[in-house]
């Protein structure tokens, strides 16, 4: 970030008790309550959310995009860790 | 305003023929791009402009209807005006963020619209003289806008399609709201009926040129279709307002100011007359009646608002120095 440049935020709005908070968008402010107000303002106009997390843009660890098929596809092929997989006859029922 | 972010943008990109080939096919594939992907220099480029110009638009767009906000004729209009305008700058902001996923600063991008480099969507530039520009502008400005975002929520950049999503479900009540402005004049007493008249007359034409230039003039248009950041061309775009709003405005009574208007059956579309694109390159120039009066809003905003920035830095400087100390001392 070069000098004088508000630091950048990331939302996440959980939209009602009961489901998690989701990533949004994000805003710039200068600190942490000014980053909940501007979020505030800015993406719940309409009811969106019943809470709001910021978090400066520069903590979060991302995994390497270039790393994506070392670290993904290897669950591709393990079609046995989905219940699918195994053939339960329809006289046992529902399991 | 949309189909006019790509005026200006490269799309020549220079990377080797199997890097581009394996893009398309994660494009082709209409799997989406996102901020880390490997993606070609000119996908990039053509992204920041065209997603920065958009953000300039609707940040630049908040200046003919906030003319109207002190003087709306009820406590009703007013608060939807207020609405209406905030929710603007809310889409300049959610555009901006994801530009800046790109790469380019949020400094930069307001620099190069202050400098003129970079454009925003021609229609800014028109003068709202009358309250029911207000109206004709909610309905058609809006109208043709939201032609242009629906198909860019399924633009094959991930944060631009979600900025969009966003934008389109907000955007249907500017619309409504400025439709039910226009009927309620046009079904007033003939003075207001004729002012409602005298907007459309006015805003028709810059509003179908806010599509962009013909698909044959066009520079960018082609690799932009390839790279699915676009997905359909601008005079198939403006074809679909023409054929949407005409029976709208039959609605209202008012005429639109086009005398070759008329329906064919055989292409099953409206016919309408040749558009001034001589004015249209004027105005995106900046010959335009308000083009000087609303660089000169967003750079006295800039600048009047530096000591802001300055402050809320150190202002949150400060808060972190006490917050550091007070977790020293409890040490």
């Amino acid at each position: 970030m070069a000098k004088n440049e508000i630091p950048l935020w990331e939302v996440f709005i959980r939209p009602r008790n009961g489901l998690a908070h989701k990533h949004c968008g994000s805003v710039h402010a200068a600190d942490e309550v000014m980053a909940l107000q501007a979020a505030r303002d800015v993406y719940t106009r309409r009811g969106e959310g019943v809470s709001i997390w910021v978090v400066p843009s520069a903590s979060i660890v991302a995994s390497d995009p270039d790393q994506k098929a070392e670290n993904f596809e290897p669950a591709a092929s393990k079609i046995y860790r989905h219940p699918t997989f195994y053939e339960i006859p329809d006289e046992v029922g529902h399991m | 305003m949309y189909s006019q972010g790509l005026i200006g943008a490269k799309t020549e990109t220079t990377e080797d023929e199997s890097f581009l080939a394996a893009f398309q096919a994660r494009i082709d594939a209409e799997e989406k791009i996102e901020p880390n992907d490997p993606m070609p220099v000119g996908y990039r480029r053509t992204l920041i402009r065209q997603i920065g110009q958009h953000a300039h638009s609707e940040i630049v767009g908040m200046l003919p209807e906030g003319n109207w906000i002190t003087r709306a004729p009820s406590l009703k209009r007013k608060a939807a005006l207020l609405a209406k305008v905030q929710d603007e700058g809310g889409h300049g902001l959610y555009l901006y963020s994801a530009a800046e996923t790109l790469g380019v600063s949020r400094e930069q991008m307001t620099e190069e619209l202050l400098s003129g480099k970079a454009k925003y969507s021609s229609i800014f530039n028109y003068p709202t003289q009358t309250w029911a520009d207000i109206g004709a502008i909610g309905w058609l400005v809006d109208g043709a806008a939201i032609m242009n975002q629906i198909p860019l929520c399924r633009c094959s950049y991930g944060p631009y399609a979600r900025a969009m999503i966003r934008v389109c479900k907000e955007e249907s009540f500017h619309q409504r709201q400025g439709y039910e402005i226009m009927m309620t004049l046009a079904r007033g007493t003939p003075d207001q009926k004729e002012l409602a008249q005298d907007a459309l007359n006015r805003w028709w034409w810059p509003s179908l040129m806010m599509f962009g230039p013909h698909d044959g003039d066009s520079q960018h248009g082609d690799q932009s279709m390839a790279w699915k950041i676009k997905r359909f061309t601008n005079d198939e775009l403006r074809q679909q307002f023409v054929d949407s709003t005409v029976p709208q405005a039959q609605y209202l009574g008012l005429t639109l100011p086009d005398p070759d208007l008329k329906w064919n059956d055989e292409r099953g579309h409206y016919d309408f007359g040749a558009i001034d694109w001589d004015e249209f390159w004027r105005v995106v120039k900046g010959g335009g009646t308000m083009n000087k009066e609303r660089i000169a809003a967003r750079k006295k905003a800039w600048d009047d608002g530096e000591w802001v920035r300055e402050a809320v830095l150190a202002h949150g400087e400060k808060r972190k120095a006490r917050r550091e100390a007070a977790k020293m001392a409890a040490e």
